[in-house]
C-alpha cells in the first residue's frame, strides 16, 4: 500500500480571535491517494477553499495533522511552506497570469524555481506542455489577446509544466461556459493521469462529476466521501449548482 | 541570480504609458538637480576666477573686506612694509572699482543704456593678472591716458564689443565709450567671464583707473599682491611679512591650526596665501549669503520630487500586480523575489530618467553659458554625483513601495 499523497487527521480551523472567533472547519479526515482525482462539492461557506488553503500550505494549519507529500503542516515554518509549494501546481478561479507575460513566459515562471534548467530547456517544457493543452499557435500571446478557456488552459500548463504530484484547483470553470469548461477539466484530468499526478478540485459544476475517482462533500465544514467506483452519492453531494 | 525572464522589466515595459510617465518625472528631477547643482557651481567658479588668475603668492586685504564685490580699500604704504621682509621678491598693488559701463551700440530708445562693470586699476609694470589676452603688450597699451582693456566673456547687455571691435580694428579703428562718465577707449580685449558679482571686467592701469573714480585716491589700493623670491619658504616668508606689520596678531578662532596659517590678522590686514584667497571668497558665496543654500535647497527639492513621484508609480505599479504576486508566492516565490523585483523597477526607472535628464541638461548648460557667460559645464563629477542620487531617490522610493507586496497574501487568492 502507498503512502497516501494527502492525509488529513482532525484538522480544525478558525477564523478571528476573542469573541469573534469562529470554527468554520471540524475534525476533518481525508486521505488522497497518488495519481487519485478527487473533486470536493458542498456548499458556499462550507469550508473548501479554506481547506484547499490549508492543503497547499498557503495557510498555517491550527489544529490537527495535516501530511502533504510527507511534510507534516502543523507547526511548519513559512520557509518550509514556501518549499512545499513548489511541488504543487495550482489553478485558480480566475486565471491569475501574469499579464504582462507572455503565454509560455508564464508557465516558464513555474520552472524558474527549479534553478537546474537552463533557461532554454524552461522555454522547450513550456512549449512542450503549452501544445499538450493546444495552444501551440497561442506561445507567444498576451493573457489580454486570450479567450478564457485559452487562459485557463495557459493556467493549466503552467500548473502542470514542472510535473507536481499534486494540483489543486479551485473552481476552474467556473469563469467558463459548458464547452469549453469540459474541455478544460478534461485536459487537466488526462495530463494528471499521464504523469501520476493526484488532483484536489472544488467544483460546484455538477457535468464534471464524471471525471473524478472519488468525491468528498463538505457541509458546515465536515466531510463526507464517496468512492464514485463502488457507490453512488447521495442527490445532495451532486445536485449543486 | 539572473532570470531566463526579466519581469521587472517586462511589466514596466508592458505599461508603457505609465512608463512614459516615470520617465519624464525622474527626467524631470534629474534635470532640476542637474540645474540646481550647475548654478551653485557656476556661481563658485566664476566668484573665483579672478582670484585664480591672480599672480602672486601672499595677498593682504583689508580686514574689512568679506568678497571681491564689497572689498574694502586700504593705504598701500602697508604693502610697502612687507616688502622689506625675508623671502619676498616684488609686491603690486590692484585697485577695485564699480563704474556704469555705457553700451556705445545702444540703439533703442534715446536713453543711454548703462551697465555696472568692475574695473581692475593696476601697475602696467607688473604682471598681475594672467588671463588670456592680457600679455606685456596690453600692459604697455593701458599706460596711455583713459586706455582699457576689456574682458570678451562679459555678458552681452554691454554692448556686441567683440564683433565690433575686431570689425573697426580692420580700419585701424577703437571703441570708444564711458565709464562712469569717463571718455575710455577700448585698446583691447582679454578673457576671464562674468560672475555673479560682476556682469562684466575691464582692465587699466592705476593712474587711469584713478581717472575714472575721481574720489578714490592714490595710494588707496584694495589688494596687495606679494611674490615671493625664487625659492623662498611661503611659510617662513608669511612669518617675516606678520613680523613686517603693524599691529596685533589675530587669527580666526573657527579656522583649523593648518587654516590658520594660511589666514591671519595682523592690525588692519588680512594676510592671506593664494589658495585661502581663493577658499575666502569661495566660502563668502557659499556661506554669507543665501545663494549656495538656494541652490542647495533646490537640489533637495528636487531629489523630494523626484521620490515622490517614483513611489506613486512603484506604488500604482505594486498594487496593479498585487493578485499576481500573491499567485507567485502561492506557486512558491518568496518574498525576496518580490523585493527584488520591487528594486530592479526602481533601478531600471532611475537609469531610463537619469538619461534624458542628463541630456536636457547639457542643452541647457551650453543655452547658459552661450546667453550669460557663466561656466555651466556638464563635469564628470556632477553626472556623476547626479546619477548617484537619482538611483539613491529610486531606491528609498522603492524601499517604501515594497512594504506594499507585504499585502499580497496567497491564501487571498483561491
Ligand atoms: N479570511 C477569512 N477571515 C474570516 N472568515 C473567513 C475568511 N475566509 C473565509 N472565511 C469564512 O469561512 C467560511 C468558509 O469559507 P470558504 O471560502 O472556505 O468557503 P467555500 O466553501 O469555499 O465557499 P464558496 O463555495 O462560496 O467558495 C465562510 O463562512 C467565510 O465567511
Ligand atoms: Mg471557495
Amino acid at each position: 500500500m502507498t503512502e497516501p499523497i494527502i492525509s488529513i487527521d482532525r484538522v480544525n480551523h478558525y477564523f478571528g480571535s476573542g469573541n469573534l472567533k469562529k470554527q468554520i472547519l471540524f475534525s476533518i479526515h481525508a486521505d488522497v491517494d497518488p495519481g487519485e482525482v478527487v473533486i470536493m462539492t458542498g456548499p458556499s461557506g462550507s469550508g473548501k477553499t479554506t481547506l484547499l488553503t490549508l492543503i497547499g500550505a498557503l495557510r498555517s494549519t491550527q489544529e490537527g495533522s495535516l501530511k502533504v507529500l510527507g511534510e507534516e503542516l502543523r507547526n511548519s515554518t513559512e520557509k518550509q511552506r514556501v518549499a512545499l509549494r513548489r511541488n504543487i501546481g495550482y489553478i485558480f478561479q480566475s486565471h491569475n497570469l501574469l499579464k504582462s507575460l507572455k503565454a509560455k513566459q508564464n508557465v516558464m515562471m513555474a520552472l524558474e524555481l527549479h534553478t537546474h534548467l537552463s533557461s532554454q530547456e524552461q522555454a522547450d517544457m513550456a512549449e512542450e506542455m503549452l501544445k499538450a493543452v493546444g495552444l501551440e499557435d497561442r506561445m507567444n500571446y498576451y493573457p489580454d489577446e486570450l479567450s478564457g478557456g485559452q487562459k485557463q488552459r495557459v493556467a493549466i500548463a503552467r500548473a502542470l509544466v514542472s510535473n507536481p504530484k499534486l494540483v489543486l484547483a479551485d473552481e476552474p470553470t467556473a469563469a467558463l461556459d459548458k464547452k469549453s469548461g469540459r474541455d478544460v477539466v478534461e485536459i487537466m484530468r488526462s495530463l494528471a493521469k499521464d504523469r501520476g499526478s493526484a488532483i484536489v478540485m472544488v467544483t460546484h459544476d455538477n457535468r464534471i462529476l464524471d471525471v473524478a475517482d472519488r468525491l468528498i462533500h463538505m457541509e458546515d465544514g465536515e466531510l463526507e466521501s464517496y468512492d464514485l467506483e463502488t457507490q453512488a452519492p447521495p442527490e445532495r453531494a451532486i445536485a449543486l449548482g | 541570480m539572473l532570470f531566463a525572464i526579466p519581469l521587472a522589466w517586462l511589466q514596466l515595459k508592458r505599461e508603457r504609458m505609465r512608463l512614459f510617465i516615470a520617465i519624464a518625472g525622474i527626467g524631470f528631477a534629474v534635470f532640476l538637480m542637474f540645474v540646481q547643482l550647475g548654478f551653485r557651481d557656476a556661481l563658485f567658479n566664476s566668484a573665483i576666477r579672478l582670484h585664480e588668475n591672480v599672480n602672486g603668492d601672499i595677498m593682504l586685504i583689508s580686514t574689512r573686506s568679506n568678497s571681491l564685490i564689497s572689498i574694502q580699500s586700504f593705504p598701500q604704504r602697508r604693502l610697502y612694509g612687507v616688502l622689506g621682509a625675508e623671502g619676498v621678491d616684488k609686491i603690486s598693488p590692484i585697485y577695485v572699482g564699480f563704474g556704469l559701463w555705457k553700451n556705445p551700440f545702444w540703439e533703442g530708445l534715446p536713453k543711454s543704456q548703462t551697465r555696472q562693470i568692475m574695473i581692475l586699476g593696476i601697475d602696467p609694470n607688473d604682471d598681475v593678472i594672467g588671463v588670456s589676452g592680457f600679455d606685456a603688450n596690453a600692459r604697455s597699451l593701458i599706460r596711455l591716458e583713459d586706455q582699457i582693456f576689456f574682458d570678451k566673456k562679459s555678458r552681452a547687455e554691454f554692448g556686441p564689443i567683440p564683433a565690433k571691435f575686431s570689425e573697426l580694428e580692420k580700419k585701424n579703428e577703437l571703441i570708444t565709450t564711458e565709464i562712469a562718465d569717463r571718455k575710455v577707449t577700448i585698446a583691447g580685449l582679454f578673457e576671464l567671464g562674468a560672475s555673479f558679482g560682476a556682469d562684466g571686467n575691464t582692465i587699466t592701469s592705476e593712474a587711469n583707473f584713478l581717472r575714472i573714480f575721481t574720489r578714490r585716491d592714490k595710494g588707496d589700493i584694495n589688494i596687495g599682491v606679494v611674490k615671493l623670491k625664487e625659492g623662498a619658504d611661503l611659510y617662513k616668508t608669511l612669518e617675516a611679512v606678520k613680523k613686517s606689520l603693524p599691529g596685533k596678531y589675530t587669527v580666526n578662532p573657527t579656522l583649523t591650526p593648518s587654516e590658520a596659517r594660511e589666514d591671519f590678522v595682523v592690525g588692519e590686514m588680512r594676510v592671506l596665501t593664494k589658495k585661502s584667497f581663493i577658499e575666502v571668497e569661495r566660502k563668502y558665496w557659499q556661506n554669507s549669503t543665501a545663494i549656495g543654500f538656494i541652490f542647495t535647497l533646490g537640489t533637495v527639492i528636487g531629489f523630494l520630487v523626484g521620490i515622490i513621484i517614483v513611489y506613486q508609480i512603484l506604488y500604482t505599479d505594486v498594487t496593479d500586480h498585487l493578485a499576481e504576486y500573491a499567485t507567485l508566492k502561492a506557486m512558491g516565490y518568496k518574498n525576496r523575489y518580490l523585493l527584488k523585483i520591487v528594486f530592479q523597477e526602481a533601478l531600471i526607472l532611475s537609469i531610463m530618467g537619469y538619461i534624458p535628464g542628463c541630456i536636457l541638461a547639457s542643452f541647457m548648460y551650453t543655452g547658459t553659458r552661450n546667453a550669460t557667460a557663466l561656466p555651466l559645464i556638464m563635469t564628470t563629477e556632477r553626472s556623476i554625483l547626479v546619477l548617484f542620487l537619482a538611483i539613491t531617490m529610486c531606491l528609498v522610493s522603492g524601499a517604501i513601495a515594497v512594504r506594499k507586496v507585504q499585502d499580497a497574501d496567497p491564501a487571498d487568492i483561491f
